[in-house]
């Protein structure tokens, strides 16, 4: 008996590890909370109307991000206009259609490829590709097709996922009524899919926003104020590109700031939206 | 013979809803007590109280008193790891970690505290014998446990539970996940252990009861309805319950 | 009509194949175009004194161009990287799939995923401006733009992937096995650590490799707080990665120069596909 009386060292362990995993989650938390009041103390003072609405200009010596504001949001348009028929697309033909398993398996492994390709190797291939070989120039159209290729296994996958969860029955039957492949895909599985598109729509919103160096050689760094046709075809930074060239290039800390928190909300408000959706469609589902 | 556990009028709550109703019931040492009654009875329910697994359930609340080797294991001075460490538990389906057998024996062992190479191939080796499957893994102490078959993995189990060196034995259904070989051959097992550990153990399967256990406690809806000598019990039941249920009428 | 609603079918059947093949192509795209222009200066150079030469002078008179500073740069950072955040990432995990109440896990899991959506370029400015200057005033050295302050960056960025997929991994162990190891006396933290650690291994593995992969590929953070220089590493040394060792030249490069850094980006992409291998490894690994 004397061999299994509760030894101080089993106490010490267990002090230990309770107290290390105390530390590391608090450590974490508390990295994250500096960062955003951190961002917003140094940011807050600097965000004013002029600095929203105006556009930087060395004659009269101001800045303002209006600019690079728009140019986000057109790229954002742009690049999610372009990749949910591709992506969606992808995942309907992965679901309902492919039968041969070796080109499902090429597929998937591509897109998972895809994801891991890190932004840096998207630049340089979107440059090479778009702006040189497609003759686009350095242009956000570019840097929008380049995000296209990075966000298409985000759509792929989430789309796929909800997908899988379109009841077999459902499709069966509307076969049964004797609708056509098409007519059951169109009234049947891609109403089934919306969750997962808007769910793949959030996350892309937010890899876009927070992109940096895939658009640094595609679309450039130019603070004109452009109409979103004109806007595309020439150079423009988005807001992320913007906060590097401000901080890095420029050493302008105080618009760098604003932008970051400027930043944050958007974050701050994608993972609002995300989690929304995702309790909301986890509840239609169980309904 | 004395008494290894003695319970007195413990109730169970889950919540609002009362799943055991006062009990009272005394286990003998050294011999087999089988728990028969329809499910949802709360016979397992019981078995998890007698070394305190019910605690890790969120809701449970108990009252009366449990009494082990004539101490309330819910007095405020009991180690519940000690508790645990003296009245092992061998579970429905069989759960070896997913590591070496030589690891699953010695991983109880060495919790409490043995590092000693020698001392736990000792113990590792006892245990296996104890639980008669020495002859069939001897050769592959270190190959992981979840090669082995259903039997063997249960049968491991139990000898696991012995490497602590427990004094008592739950067993929660432990071959109704087994087929009728592996079935016995556990059944021969905890008849020959019987000779040094308490064993209680909660059984579906009425033959099971008749053909190995000396006691037999008979629950329904949460209430014991009759414990007694197996023989007697089966032969000249008291209850009407108890001779409709072990006639095969419901359950 | 029935020939014609055939071909209508057939044709969308073609159009969802394209679109599905299109994810393929984009690989192919993206491969072909790194090898194409990754090997004429590698050619030029040669392969070894590329790899493995130990001067980066791109803009120099004599220009020389190997980029083992950068590789190892890369490997060092990650190492770093990898032994500050891992160890941080896992016991986050356990502490949120095991022993958190509901309610902290919650808060804390939303925490984490708002870090995972924090732009790179905010990493690196707060790391300009706090980590930099503060590296200078503990350490006492010239300039805290270093491969520490860089590590430092990438051991905050790889958390949230390091903590997801260890908590995913985590959840999933079987709670007989728990309930078998405190049925032996064993307390729950001692169960966490010595029975669900080990049965989620392959998953926490493929958590770490994850994180390598984020990791090596980061390329903007990096660039702002490592200082930016080719030197063979060292902690307090400003550096430059794998990473921008290209976006740091590339807006000016032309010739040789030029060709040199596609012939980088080729080495980082085989890095990459290197950890999608080993990650592969540990996803199959888990399936069976």
């Amino acid at each position: 008996m004397q061999n299994y009386k509760f030894t101080k060292k089993r106490n010490m362990y267990i002090m230990t590890m309770r107290l290390l995993m105390w530390a590391s989650a608090a450590v974490t938390c508390s990295l994250v909370i500096f960062m955003i009041i951190y961002v917003f103390i140094k940011g807050m003072p600097n965000i004013s109307w002029e600095l929203l609405s105006g556009e930087p200009s060395y004659l009269e010596e101001k800045t303002g991000i209006l600019p690079d504001i728009l140019n986000t949001v057109y790229i954002v348009f742009f690049t999610l206009l372009a990749v949910l028929p591709l992506g969606v697309g992808a995942a309907v033909y992965l679901t309902e259609y492919a039968k041969n398993k070796k080109v499902v398996g090429v597929i998937e492994y591509a897109a998972e490829t895809l994801s891991g390709i890190p932004s840096i190797i998207y630049g340089l291939v979107g440059m090479l590709f778009f702006c040189q070989f497609l003759n686009m120039k350095t242009s956000l159209l570019a840097g929008a097709f380049t995000l296209v290729i990075m966000n298409l296994p985000t759509i792929l996958r989430t789309t796929q996922e909800s997908l899988k969860t379109v009841p077999q029955s459902y499709r069966e039957g509307a076969f049964g009524l004797g609708a056509g492949k098409w007519r059951v895909i169109r009234t049947v599985v891609l109403p089934g899919c919306v969750d997962g598109v808007i769910t793949g729509c959030i996350l892309s919103v937010g890899r876009i926003l927070g992109e940096s160096a895939a658009l640094l050689f595609t679309a450039g760094f130019a603070h004109a104020l452009n109409g979103i046709f004109e806007g595309m075809w020439s150079s423009g930074c988005t807001l992320t590109v913007a906060l590097y060239v401000y901080a890095k290039e420029q050493g302008e800390f105080g618009v760098a700031f604003a932008i970051a928190a400027i930043l944050m909300v958007l974050t701050l408000l994608i993972n609002l939206s995300a989690a929304l959706a995702e309790k909301y469609f986890k509840r239609r589902r169980t309904v | 013979m004395s008494n290894m556990i003695t319970v007195k009028n413990m109730c169970l709550w889950y919540g609002e809803h009362q799943a055991l109703k006062n009990i009272n019931v005394s286990i003998p040492e050294k011999s087999i007590t089988a728990f028969i009654g329809p499910s949802g009875c709360g016979k397992s329910t019981f078995l998890k109280s007698l070394n305190r697994m019910n605690d890790l359930i969120q809701g449970v609340r108990i009252t009366g008193d449990i009494l082990y080797n004539g101490k309330n294991i819910f007095d405020s001075s009991v180690d519940v790891n000690e508790l645990r460490r003296e009245v092992g538990m061998v579970f429905q389906k069989p759960n070896p970690f997913p590591m070496s057998i030589y690891d699953n024996i010695a991983y109880g062992p060495r919790t409490h505290g043995i590092k000693n190479k020698a001392k736990l191939d000792d113990i590792v080796e006892c245990s296996l014998r104890d639980a008669a499957i020495w002859e069939e893994v001897k050769d592959r102490l270190k190959k992981n446990a979840l090669g082995l078959s259903g039997g063997q993995q249960q049968r491991l189990c139990i000898a696991r539970a012995l490497a602590v060196k427990p004094a008592v034995l739950l067993m929660d259904e432990p071959t109704s996940a087994l087929d009728p070989i592996s079935t016995s051959k556990i059944e021969e097992l905890s008849m020959k252990l019987k000779e040094n550990y308490t064993i209680i153990m909660v059984t579906h399967n009425m033959q099971q009861a008749v053909r190995i256990s000396d006691q037999t406690a008979f629950f329904l809806l949460g209430e014991l309805i009759e414990y007694g000598n197996t023989e007697t019990l089966f032969s000249t039941p008291k209850d009407k319950r108890t001779e409709d249920y072990i006639t095969g009428r419901f359950g | 009509m029935k020939d014609e609603k055939n071909f209508f079918e057939k044709l969308v059947h073609s159009i969802f194949l394209i679109l599905g093949l299109v994810t393929v192509g984009c690989v192919l795209l993206i491969t072909i175009y790194l090898i194409i222009s990754g090997i004429p200066a590698i050619k030029k150079i040669g392969l070894v004194p590329f790899l493995f030469g130990k001067t980066w002078e791109s803009t120099a008179e004599h220009a020389s161009y190997g980029i083992l500073p950068f590789i190892l740069t890369s490997i060092y950072g990650t190492a770093g990287a990898i032994v500050i955040g891992v160890p941080i990432g896992f016991l986050t995990s356990v502490y949120l799939s095991k022993t958190a109440p509901k309610r902290i896990r919650g808060i804390v899991e939303a925490v984490v995923s708002l870090l995972a959506g924090i732009p790179s370029v905010v990493f690196g400015l707060v790391g300009m401006l706090v980590l930099v200057p503060g590296i200078r005033k503990i350490f006492h050295v010239a300039d805290g733009a270093s491969l520490l302050a860089a590590i430092v960056v990438l051991a905050i960025m790889i958390l949230p992937s390091i903590i997801k997929v260890s908590v995913t991994a985590l959840d999933a162990v079987p709670e007989e096995y728990e309930n078998a190891s405190l049925a032996l006396g064993a307390t729950p933290i001692e169960t966490y650590f010595r029975v669900s650690v080990p049965a989620a291994k392959s998953g926490i593995a493929t958590a770490v490799v994850l994180g390598i992969g984020r990791a090596i590929g980061e390329a903007m953070a990096v660039m702002m707080v490592s200082g930016n220089v080719a030197n063979m590493p060292g902690l307090f040394q400003s550096v430059r990665f794998l990473t921008t060792a290209v976006a740091s030249e590339m807006s000016y490069s032309s010739g040789l120069q030029r060709q040199a850094l596609f012939s980088i980006a080729l080495v980082l992409f085989l890095f990459i596909m290197l950890i999608n291998a080993a990650l592969k490894f540990f996803l199959k690994g888990k399936k069976e």
